[in-house]
């Protein structure tokens, strides 16, 4: 049959050159990842601002207390002020000892955040590396560390921060107090970090970085952890706000620091004997420690909500 | 079950003798050297001091030590209080008072958690909801002696309500303040945990079955949803138990209940070291055993946990 034949037989339809725009995209926008699409998420919600905006203030205090106030905060107490109210330069009124109140609030965020970074920082870095190595090489090394784990696990870290400052009498200096809050504490954070390095070892890219020759030790290193840091920094941030409440805690029942130091436990247990004549000497500690805690928490749970994608799709 | 029950108590042996191994040898490195503090000023006689130390087995490595120290507290021996006093006496004496006072805490946290958690949860993103979400974070952060001493000062001193503190004669009325505190502490994550369990229940395919039955809401909710809901928040005691026993040790001391806490909060603050360590290691030993029962509990309440590996 010639072709033309069968052409005229067939209807072929004309060719509309109408532009459809399929699968759209935008080449200049910047390649997403989990930490960039958290940043957008945090900074559109007003809490995370306010709780830096505290954040900042707080870190200020501890940083530069000069700032805030001009009265030393142990010195220059005159026994005349004792619990004696607000006057022009002392907002807040006198404790017991005649000493400022708004002077010690402000000095005593330096013992608070220095107490509790080290307590955190020393916390995190043993639970990351206890977690990493039982989960990413598991075997016996698993069963060992994850069995130390749990005896960490089964003592209280306060009940044993006050056993080591017990023991410790003689030198409550804030890098002991930070160790005995911070070497308690790793277990929970090491159970998080192993859970999540057992999830991150079954990617493919691990096993493409073992495939082309890397040891095991380098890619538990430069590939497995990078990718499992999202919980440590949530879990960081609460230990944080933790162990500043637990060195209030361990300063309140007198194996903190020092009676010298200025910290608010401290602060709080010695103005209990006045609570029914001056509250306020109290009052004034309990809301900085608690607004300090509750700042920390909240930053916590607002990157926890902002780093997992699950629990952002289910708001 | 049985095999559940067996693997289980085997996982705690090597948790409970590790965690006093690790007590026993911070008391170890204590500075300081105990027999010779008993004769204070004077210079013993060095015989004597021998054997003195032979007799609690001074001389002997510190495992060695630790083994004959273990034995004692399987018989009930835990050492004496710096008053001289037997521990297993003191805790006798004490551990009524500090049971009834948690039994109360803990009544109290579960009442308001599962009532207010299971609200929250049914009405997810409400104002209710919110607004008691940052209730709960508040709680969350407020330490438990500030806490403690609030209560103290609003609900006894300023208002009337309860007596400041409740010294030796106590009955289950003179607790109501300590065990409002305590159960304060450990509310905020029992409810936010039922909220959770409540919001994922409702998701669960036997809800919608219920509801496409055609049962009511107030048999679903109480039947379907709550009862299924609950089981993580009764094992989350167990997890509590550690900020009970801290938080019974501050609230005991600040409202003067005669109880366990209140012996340990004495003996921190007195700075009596070899009292606090016997004390730590009493209620360390009840909080593992506390976890044991929970984990058994758990696995008669939920028999997916029985078999789970």
């Amino acid at each position: 049959m010639p072709s033309d034949q069968l052409s005229a037989t067939h209807f072929v339809a004309p060719v509309k050159n109408t532009e459809i725009t399929v699968d759209a995209v935008r080449i200049d926008a910047k390649p997403s990842n989990l930490w960039r699409d958290a940043w957008r998420d945090i900074r559109s919600r007003p809490t995370f601002w306010v709780t830096a905006v505290v954040v900042f203030v707080i870190v200020l205090m501890a940083v530069w207390p000069t700032l805030f106030t001009q009265v030393p905060p142990n010195n220059n107490c005159l026994l005349a002020n004792s619990n004696g109210g607000p006057t022009s330069g002392h907002p807040l009124g006198f404790t017991f000892q005649g000493c400022d109140i708004w002077s010690r609030l402000v000095w005593g965020a330096r013992t608070s955040l220095m107490v509790g970074f080290l307590a955190t920082l020393i916390g995190t870095v043993i639970g990351v590396v206890m977690g990493a190595l039982a989960g990413f090489y598991g075997g016996w090394l698993d069963s060992v560390l994850s069995r130390l784990g749990d005896i960490f696990f089964a003592i209280p870290y306060i009940l044993a921060a006050i056993v080591v400052m017990s023991v410790f009498s003689q030198n409550r200096t804030p890098l002991v107090l930070a160790f005995a809050i911070g070497g308690f504490a790793w277990a929970s954070t090491a159970r998080v970090i192993r859970a999540e390095v057992l999830r991150v070892r079954q990617a493919d890219f691990v096993t493409a970085s073992r495939a082309i020759g890397l040891s095991r030790f380098r890619t538990l290193l430069t590939h497995v952890m990078p990718n499992a840091m999202a919980p440590v920094i949530v879990v960081a941030t609460l230990t944080l706000g933790a162990a500043i409440s637990a060195e209030a805690t361990l300063s309140f029942l007198g194996v903190g620091l020092g009676s010298s130091t200025m910290s608010w436990g401290l602060d709080i247990s010695q103005a209990q004997s006045s609570l029914r004549v001056a509250p306020m000497a109290l009052i004034y500690p309990s809301i900085a420690l608690t607004v300090t805690v509750l700042a920390f928490i909240i930053l916590g749970e607002l990157l926890r909500d902002a780093l997992d994608p699950k629990a952002r799709a289910r708001r | 079950m049985l095999g559940y029950i067996l693997r289980r108590v085997l996982q705690v042996i090597p948790v409970f003798f590790g965690a006093t191994l690790l007590i026993y040898f911070m008391v170890f490195a204590m500075p300081g050297d105990p027999i010779l503090a008993l004769f204070g000023d004077r210079t013993p006689n060095p015989a004597l001091l021998q054997q003195i130390r032979d007799q609690y087995h001074l001389n002997d490595p510190f495992i060695v030590q630790y083994f004959y120290y273990i034995t004692g507290v399987f018989q009930g021996d835990f050492g004496v209080s710096f008053s001289g006093q037997p521990v297993s006496d003191v805790l006798a004496r004490t551990f009524p008072v500090t049971l009834r006072l948690a039994v109360m805490a803990i009544a109290i946290e579960f009442v308001l958690a599962i009532t207010i958690g299971t609200i929250s949860g049914l009405r997810k993103g409400k104002f209710f909801d919110n607004a008691s979400l940052v209730i709960a974070l508040v709680f969350i952060a407020v330490p438990v002696f500030v806490l403690a001493f609030l209560a103290q000062y609003f609900l006894a001193v300023q208002l009337g309500w309860f007596r400041p503190t409740v010294g030796a004669e106590n009955g289950w009325n003179d607790l109501w303040l300590p065990a409002i505190v305590l159960g304060l502490s450990l509310y905020a994550t029992s409810m936010r945990l039922t909220r959770a369990s409540v919001i994922d229940t409702l998701n669960q395919d036997w809800v919608r079955t219920a509801y496409s039955k055609g049962l009511p809401r107030r048999r679903v909710i109480p039947v379907h949803v709550m009862r299924n809901s609950l089981i993580p928040v009764i094992t989350n005691t167990a997890t509590n138990f550690g900020v009970l026993m801290v938080g019974a040790t501050v609230t005991e001391g600040i409202f003067n209940v005669p109880g366990v806490g209140n012996t340990l909060y004495q003996a921190v603050v007195r700075g009596e070291g070899p009292t606090v360590v016997s004390f730590v290691t009493v209620f360390v030993i009840v909080y593992v055993l506390v976890n044991l029962f929970v984990d058994l509990l758990y696995g008669l309440l939920d028999p997916r946990i029985r078999y789970a590996k």
